[in-house]
C-alpha cells in the first residue's frame, strides 16, 4: 500500500466483564484493517460477530462495563485515538467520522424536528448565524435526497417514513464534512426498494464528498455492488479479508464459502446448504479455529490450533489452515 | 381440477387508527380486496413491502383479524362465519408460525409444554401418550427431545424457530401460515429452516401461506408467487414466471432491488423512486402509478382501477402488462 491509510486499526479488542465475574469475554477480539481515503470497505457478519461493536470502538462509544483494551491502536490521520482526551474526541465524531445507525427512528430525537437536528449538527462544530445554519441544514438534507427539504425541516421524526428518517440521519453525518462515514446496517430496517436507494445515495454521495465508507451489513448481497474491498468477521474476528471481486469469485475461508452456498438467490429454487449448528454466543468462543465445529472442511488440528493470518492470493488473507498450508506448501 | 384447499375471496380489510389523543380519526385500508386460492401440498408465496397487507391477510385467514368485507373458505367451510368449538375444530386444521420465535414462545412454560399444548386442547393423544409425541415432535424438527425439559430463554433464534414449528405441527394440520418465519435469522441458520420447511411439506404434505418481504426467500419454497402492493395483489403466477418473466413493473422493481451476491451482475437502476402511498390516504385509479416507470404510463392510471387479468399464463393489474 503507497498512500498512508486514512483509518488503522491495530488488535482491537472490546472487553465485558464475564457473566460470573470470572474474568472477561472478548466480543470483538484482535480486529485490524486499514481503509484508504476514498475507499469503501465492507465488514460483513452475522449476528454477535462484533462487527457493530467495532463500529462504536471506533469512535470510542463502547458502553460500560464494557471497554476498548489498551493495547488496541485506532489511527486516524496517524492520530491514536485511544490516546485522545474526551474533547479531541468529541471533535472526531461527527467532524472526521460521522455516523448511520440501523434504526433511524431511535437515534432521532422524537421532540425535535428533523431540521433542528440538522441545524445542531451544522451548528456543533461551526459557528454560523441562525439564518445561515437554517440554510445549510436545508442544503444538507436536500443533499441526502429528501423531497421538499423546506418543507421537511419542519417536520418531526414521527411524520416521515422510514426511508426518509435514514435520509435525515444521513444528512446529520454529513453534516460536519467527515472524511469517514460509518454505516451500521444503514438500510437493514427499510423496505427493498428503499434500500436500493439509499445504497445509490450513499454510492452518490462517497462520491461528491470524496469520503471513505465504512459499511456494516449482515449482507453479501448489499456488498457486492458497492464495496472495494470486503472484510468478513465471525466470532469477533476477521476471518477473511480481501478486493470485493476476487472475495466473490475465489473465497478462501470455508465459512465465506459456506456464506455463499446459504444464500437464497432469485434465479434459482435449487435448495440450499445451510451451516450446520448454531452462531456461538459473543465472548464464548470455541477453541482453535472459532469456526471448526461448523466447518465442513475441518482438519484434525482446528480444534487445538488458533490458525494464523495467512495470505490466500495478492492482498488477500484468510485466518485458516487450509490457506496457512498451501502457503507453506 | 381438484379443489382448492383454503380460498379467499374478495378480501378487504379496513381499520381506524387515531382518535382521542391521538390526532383525527383515520381509515388505515390494510387489504383492498384480495382473492387467491391455496391447494393441498403447494406453497402460495405472498411477497410484499412493509404497509402491503401480507400479514394482515394472513392473519384473518385465520381468523385471528375480523376483515371488512370478503370470504374465507377452508375446505370448503366458511370459516369467518365459525365460531366457539367449531372454529377451534378448524384452528386445529390451520396453524400459524411467526416471525419473531422470541414473542410467541412463554418464557416461563418448558418448551415441552409449550409444543404439548395444543395436542392438550384437542384432546389429541391419552396424556400418558404425550411426552412420547412431543419427543417425536422435537424429533422431526431437528431438536433433541431432551431438549423438552428446558426454556425458551435457552435457545437461540433459529431453535426458537424449529419450537415455534413443532408447536404447529402439534395438532397435525393441512395449511401453516408461515409469516415472515426466518426474516430475524442469520443467512447461516435461515437455510436450515427453509430446508426443514420443505422437509415437512414433503413428508406430510403440508400446503404453506408463505408471506415474506424477501423475494430471493420465498422464490426458495413457492410454487407460485403473489405480489402484494399496497393491499392489492399487483401479479400471480407460477415462481419461475415471477421471476424470469415479471409482467408488472411493481414486480420488475421488485427483482431489480433483490441485492445481488455477484459482483459482476448489479444492475445500479432505481426503478421504483419514492415510496408507497400512505394507506390513509388511497390515491385514485392505480396506488403504483406514482412510483410506476411504464413508459406507457397514461391518465388512464389515475382514473381507471387496473384489474388483475389473465396474460399469458400470469395474471397482472396493469393497463399496459
Amino acid at each position: 500500500m503507497t498512500a498512508p491509510p486514512l483509518l488503522e486499526v491495530r488488535d482491537l479488542r472490546v472487553a465485558f466483564p464475564g457473566e460470573r465475574g470470572d474474568g472477561s469475554a472478548h466480543p470483538v477480539d484482535g480486529v485490524s484493517f486499514r481503509i484508504a481515503a476514498g475507499e469503501t470497505l465492507a465488514l460483513v457478519g452475522e449476528s454477535g460477530s462484533g462487527k457493530s461493536l467495532t463500529a462504536l470502538a471506533l469512535l470510542r462509544l463502547i458502553p460500560p462495563p464494557g471497554r476498548i483494551e489498551p493495547e488496541s491502536r485506532i489511527l486516524l490521520d496517524g492520530q491514536d485515538l485511544m490516546t485522545l482526551p474526551e474533547e479531541g474526541l468529541r471533535a472526531v465524531r461527527g467532524q472526521r467520522i460521522g455516523i448511520v445507525f440501523q434504526d433511524p427512528m431511535s437515534s432521532l430525537n422524537p421532540v425535535y424536528t428533523a431540521g433542528a437536528q440538522v441545524r445542531e449538527a451544522v451548528t456543533a462544530h461551526r459557528t454560523l448565524s441562525a439564518k445561515d445554519a437554517k440554510e445549510r441544514a436545508i442544503a444538507l438534507l436536500a443533499e441526502a435526497g429528501i423531497p421538499d427539504p423546506a418543507v421537511r425541516y419542519d417536520s418531526y421524526p414521527h411524520e416521515l417514513s422510514g426511508g426518509l428518517r435514514q435520509r435525515v440521519l444521513i444528512a446529520i453525518a454529513l453534516a460536519g464534512g467527515p472524511d469517514l462515514l460509518i454505516a451500521d446496517e444503514p438500510t437493514t430496517a427499510l423496505d427493498v426498494t428503499v434500500q436500493a436507494q439509499i445504497l445509490e445515495l450513499l454510492d452518490r454521495l462517497r462520491e461528491s464528498h470524496d469520503m471513505a465508507v465504512l459499511l456494516i451489513t449482515h449482507d453479501l448481497g448489499v456488498v457486492a455492488g458497492r464495496a472495494d474491498r470486503v472484510a468478513v468477521m465471525y466470532a469477533g474476528q476477521i476471518v477473511e479479508e480481501a478486493e470485493t471481486r476476487r472475495l466473490f469469485r475465489s473465497p478462501g475461508h470455508p465459512y465465506t464459502r459456506a456464506l455463499f452456498r446459504a444464500i437464497p438467490k432469485l434465479e434459482t429454487a435449487e435448495r440450499l446448504v445451510p451451516i450446520p449448528g448454531n452462531v456461538p454466543v459473543p465472548g464464548r468462543w470455541p477453541d482453535g479455529c472459532r469456526f471448526h465445529p461448523r466447518c465442513p472442511e475441518v482438519l484434525a488440528r482446528c480444534p487445538r490450533d488458533v490458525p494464523p493470518v495467512a495470505e490466500a492470493g495478492p492482498d488477500h488473507r484468510s485466518r485458516c489452515w487450509l490457506v496457512a498450508d498451501r502457503g507453506a506448501g | 381440477m381438484t379443489a382448492p384447499l383454503v380460498e379467499v375471496r374478495d378480501l378487504v380489510v379496513r381499520f381506524e387508527s387515531g382518535g382521542m389523543l391521538r390526532g383525527p380519526k383515520r381509515v388505515v385500508h390494510a387489504v383492498n380486496g384480495v382473492s387467491f386460492e391455496v391447494f393441498a401440498g403447494e406453497t402460495l408465496g405472498l411477497v410484499g413491502e412493509s404497509g402491503s397487507g401480507k400479514s394482515t391477510i394472513g392473519r384473518t385467514i385465520l381468523k385471528l383479524e375480523q376483515p371488512t368485507a370478503g370470504s374465507v373458505r377452508f375446505a370448503g367451510t366458511d370459516v369467518l362465519a365459525l365460531e366457539g368449538r367449531e372454529l377451534r375444530a378448524l384452528r386445529r386444521r390451520m396453524q400459524i408460525v411467526f416471525q419473531d420465535p422470541y414473542g410467541s414462545l412463554n418464557p416461563r412454560m418448558r418448551i415441552g409444554d409449550s409444543v404439548a399444548e395444543g395436542l392438550e386442547i384437542h384432546q389429541l393423544v391419552p396424556t400418558r401418550e404425550i411426552p412420547a409425541r412431543v419427543a417425536a415432535l422435537l424429533g422431526e424438527v431437528g431438536l433433541d427431545p431432551s431438549y423438552a425439559r428446558r426454556y425458551p430463554h435457552e435457545f437461540s433464534g433459529g431453535q426458537r424457530q424449529r419450537i415455534g414449528i413443532a408447536r404447529a405441527l402439534a395438532v397435525d394440520p393441512g395449511f401453516i401460515v408461515c409469516d415472515e418465519p426466518v426474516s430475524s435469522l442469520d443467512v447461516s441458520i435461515q437455510a436450515q429452516v427453509l430446508n426443514l420447511l420443505a422437509d415437512l411439506q414433503r413428508a406430510r404434505g403440508l400446503a404453506y401461506l408463505f408471506i415474506a418481504h424477501d423475494l430471493a426467500v420465498v422464490r426458495q419454497l413457492a410454487h407460485r408467487i403473489a405480489v402484494l402492493y399496497f393491499g392489492r395483489i399487483v401479479e400471480l403466477a407460477d415462481a419461475t414466471t415471477i421471476v424470469s418473466a415479471p409482467r408488472h413493473p411493481y414486480t420488475r422493481a421488485l427483482l431489480s432491488a433483490v441485492p445481488v451476491a455477484d459482483p459482476d451482475r448489479q444492475h445500479a437502476r432505481i426503478r421504483a423512486p419514492g415510496e408507497p402511498p400512505k394507506p390513509t390516504a388511497p390515491p385514485p385509479g392505480c396506488p403504483y402509478f406514482s412510483r410506476c416507470d411504464h413508459p406507457e404510463k397514461s391518465p388512464r392510471c389515475t382514473s381507471e382501477l387496473p384489474l388483475l387479468r389473465p396474460i399469458n399464463g400470469s395474471q397482472a393489474a396493469c393497463h399496459y402488462a
